[in-house]
């Protein structure tokens, strides 16, 4: 009892200093002085802390234009009654964390979005709750920011009138972290954007990729996982990206691809997960590309190279149980396959130094037929077709005869 | 009938072969799970084995039990016997001995191996299905070249090559077909050539277990509704219904008119 009371005394003394200190503290709900967060944002000074309580605030365009925090408890709603973009940055410095964004209103002509933070530094946005969106979270300009810990979901149902999760539009070292981003159109969405971190995020069933690099240098992706999306993950038009570790999984159909590479240069793809996808990496126009370390398991392809790529390397990779582990559809390779286990591989290991003593070669006849004439995949796994391998496994004519691994692994890593 | 299929049912559970059709299958899914502990990879296994293994035996011993006991149909002849019910009778025995050898050689190591606590009693109930399935259609069309053919070597030459035309030749000429006429829309013809062959039906029954992420990749409409939705599956299972029902169904009519 007597702790208690001390307690509260401490509470309001603590209050009291902080609200004499040169930082103001707000508090917004709906019967105190300010219930509209739009007023208080207006009326706070730069620096001050903006408390917003449980509660359902109806409103959109919030400007913020001086550095505030803006912090919520028990997740108030926001409802941006589906007009425009419900709270806009344009400050550096600015923190917004626990609040829930609802109804986004969405448009052909205009990007609407819950958050948009226009020529900023150094913000965070954090533990946010964002649904019925068009845009969730869009970074134009922006630089050195934080998006972490954010939910994300959309309600996509086609791809011409839908947004995507979180846009990066010329924007420099941002961290995106531990976001979960489901039904848009693009999870993540990266636009001339350079060395920005994205790890440990969860995108699933976006109507399009989870995510989309274009144009954008030197960023990092790392322990994400990409599930059940309508394409995939895409990469493209950029260079010097790292993929390390991500887990992509359940992507099927016509044009769907655990990973898509088109026109990268000088990337490192290590250790990724790529499970069940109807295509696992689907490869165009990418240069000096390194595969370490991947497990390709349950694919259709595991790998399919369509073409003007020079110098990549695959090392270390396992490839297991797809239904076809390399797919080229030209005689051309400069690429190097050394020292990966592949499980349909049949050879020996005499001198038992870990690698087969015959090569293996991954590309099959059959997925050369397939390739050709792509209605010959319901005589997959019949005996004829094991025949027709098996004999050009012996001496092959079709199949490009330089694409070897020399030296597969017999057990896999 | 049911008396004839009884005696040809036990005639054959006592025969030497049936025992060795039994231990093969008990000895093939003990090693396999022996091997591999994962009993879901054991089923895929043993789909593709029985495929081509199940139609071949199911056409010698067919040949083999028409042409072995024909002494006897002949003394059954010759009593009051409607003569369709001894040679369906005939026909259900071989079958049923065949089907139980498949059923216990598999269901054994199995169930032993823990399958009523895994999740892949689906896939095997389907792999017993396609193996039961593919014995009386091969069976039956085994019972009608023996009808057909007093001749022993040709009957068991025309079985094998019936076997090989099915499980070989059939595909070969079917990727060929595919190859020429490329430039034409084939995935109708694709999914219709299918049908007349049993053992490319069970092997697509197979396919859309194991290989679904890749047969989506493929464009075309009608693929896409028959590989992604459960039509493919029913779609299957009843060709293969309508392929037991009419050689069965042929050898009633042909054992009706035969001399002897």
């Amino acid at each position: 009892m007597l702790q208690g009371y001390f307690k509260s005394i401490l509470l309001i003394v603590v209050f009291l200093i902080g609200a004499n200190t040169l930082y103001a503290q707000i508090e917004v709900c709906e019967t105190c002085p300010y219930s509209s967060i739009k007023k208080a944002v207006a009326e706070a000074r730069s620096g001050d802390t903006i408390h917003i309580k449980k509660g359902t605030y109806r409103e959109n365009k919030i400007v913020i234009d001086k550095p505030l925090y803006l912090k919520g408890y028990d997740y108030p709603v926001i409802d941006g009654l589906n007009k425009a973009d419900i709270i806009n940055v344009f400050a550096d410095g600015v923190r917004i964390s626990g609040i829930k964004l609802i109804n986004v209103g969405s448009s052909y002509t205009e990007d609407y979005a819950a958050i948009r933070v226009s020529k900023a530094k150094n913000f965070i946005l954090e533990d946010l709750i964002l649904e019925k969106i068009f845009f969730g979270i869009y970074l134009e300009k922006a630089s050195d920011g934080i998006v972490r810990n954010n939910k994300i979901l959309g309600d996509a149902v086609s791809e011409h009138n839908s947004g995507n999760g979180i846009q990066l539009w010329y924007s420099k070292r941002i961290i995106i972290k531990e976001n979960l981003i489901q039904k848009v159109r693009d999870g993540i969405y990266l636009e001339f954007a350079d060395h920005c971190i994205i790890e440990d995020n969860i995108s699933k069933d976006n109507l399009r990729y989870g995510l989309h690099f274009m144009f954008s240098n030197d960023d990092s992706y790392a322990d994400n996982i990409f599930e059940n999306n309508g394409a995939g993950v895409a990469v493209m038009f950029s260079k010097r990206i790292k993929m390390k570790s991500n887990h992509f999984r359940y992507n099927w159909g016509t044009a769907s691809y655990g990973l898509l590479l088109k026109e990268i240069n000088d990337a490192e793809i290590v250790e990724n997960i790529f499970e069940e996808n109807t295509t696992g990496i689907n490869i165009e126009g990418s240069n000096r590309v390194n595969y370490l370390k991947n497990t390709f398991k349950n694919n259709g392809w595991a790998v399919k190279v369509r073409g003007a790529c020079y110098e990549n390397k695959f090392l270390e990779n396992n490839f297991l149980y797809n239904s076809f582990d390399v797919s080229y559809n030209s005689k051309l390779n400069n690429n190097l396959f050394l020292n990966n286990y592949w499980s349909s591989y049949t050879g020996y290991d005499l001198d038992k130094d870990g690698f087969g003593d015959v090569p293996y070669r991954p590309v099959k006849l059959f997925s050369y037929i397939v390739n050709r004439t792509p209605e010959t995949i319901i005589l997959m796994r019949s005996l004829f077709v094991d025949i027709i391998d098996f004999s050009e496994k012996v001496s092959p004519v079709f199949t490009p005869d330089n694409l070897v691994d020399k030296a597969p692994l017999m057990r896999k890593k | 009938m049911l008396k004839i299929l009884k005696y040809s049912f036990f005639d054959l559970i006592r025969s030497r072969w049936s025992y060795v059709y039994l231990l093969f299958y008990l000895l093939l899914s003990f090693v396999l799970l022996f091997l591999n502990q994962d009993l879901s990879k054991a089923v895929i296994t043993l789909m593709n084995v029985i495929i081509i293994l199940v139609p071949l035996i199911g056409t010698i011993f067919g040949v083999m039990y028409y042409y072995n006991s024909k002494e006897f149909t002949e003394l059954l002849l010759a009593q009051p016997v409607k003569r369709s019910s001894i040679f369906l009778g005939q026909y259900l025995g071989v079958a049923l001995s065949l089907v139980m050898s498949l059923v216990l050689g598999l269901g054994i190591p199995f169930v032993l191996y823990g399958l009523f606590q895994s999740g892949a009693i689906w896939n095997f109930s389907l792999l017993l299905i396609t193996g039961a399935m593919l014995t009386f259609i091969f069976t039956a069309l085994a019972f009608n070249i023996a009808l057909y053919n007093e001749n022993k070597i040709k009957g068991f030459s025309y079985a094998i090559l019936l076997w090989l035309f099915l499980a070989v030749i059939y595909d070969g000429l079917f990727l060929m077909s595919l190859i020429m006429f490329e430039t034409y829309p084939l995935d109708k013809f694709t999914l219709i050539a299918t049908t007349f062959n049993p053992i490319d039906l069970s092997r697509i029954l197979i396919l859309l277990k194991l290989d679904i992420a890749a047969l989506l990749g493929y464009t075309g409409a009608v693929f896409q509704k028959f590989f992604g939705t459960n039509l493919g599956l029913f779609a299957a299972l009843s060709t293969l219904m309508i392929w037991v029902v009419l050689p069965v169904l042929n050898i009633a009519r042909k054992a009706k008119k035969k001399d002897f």
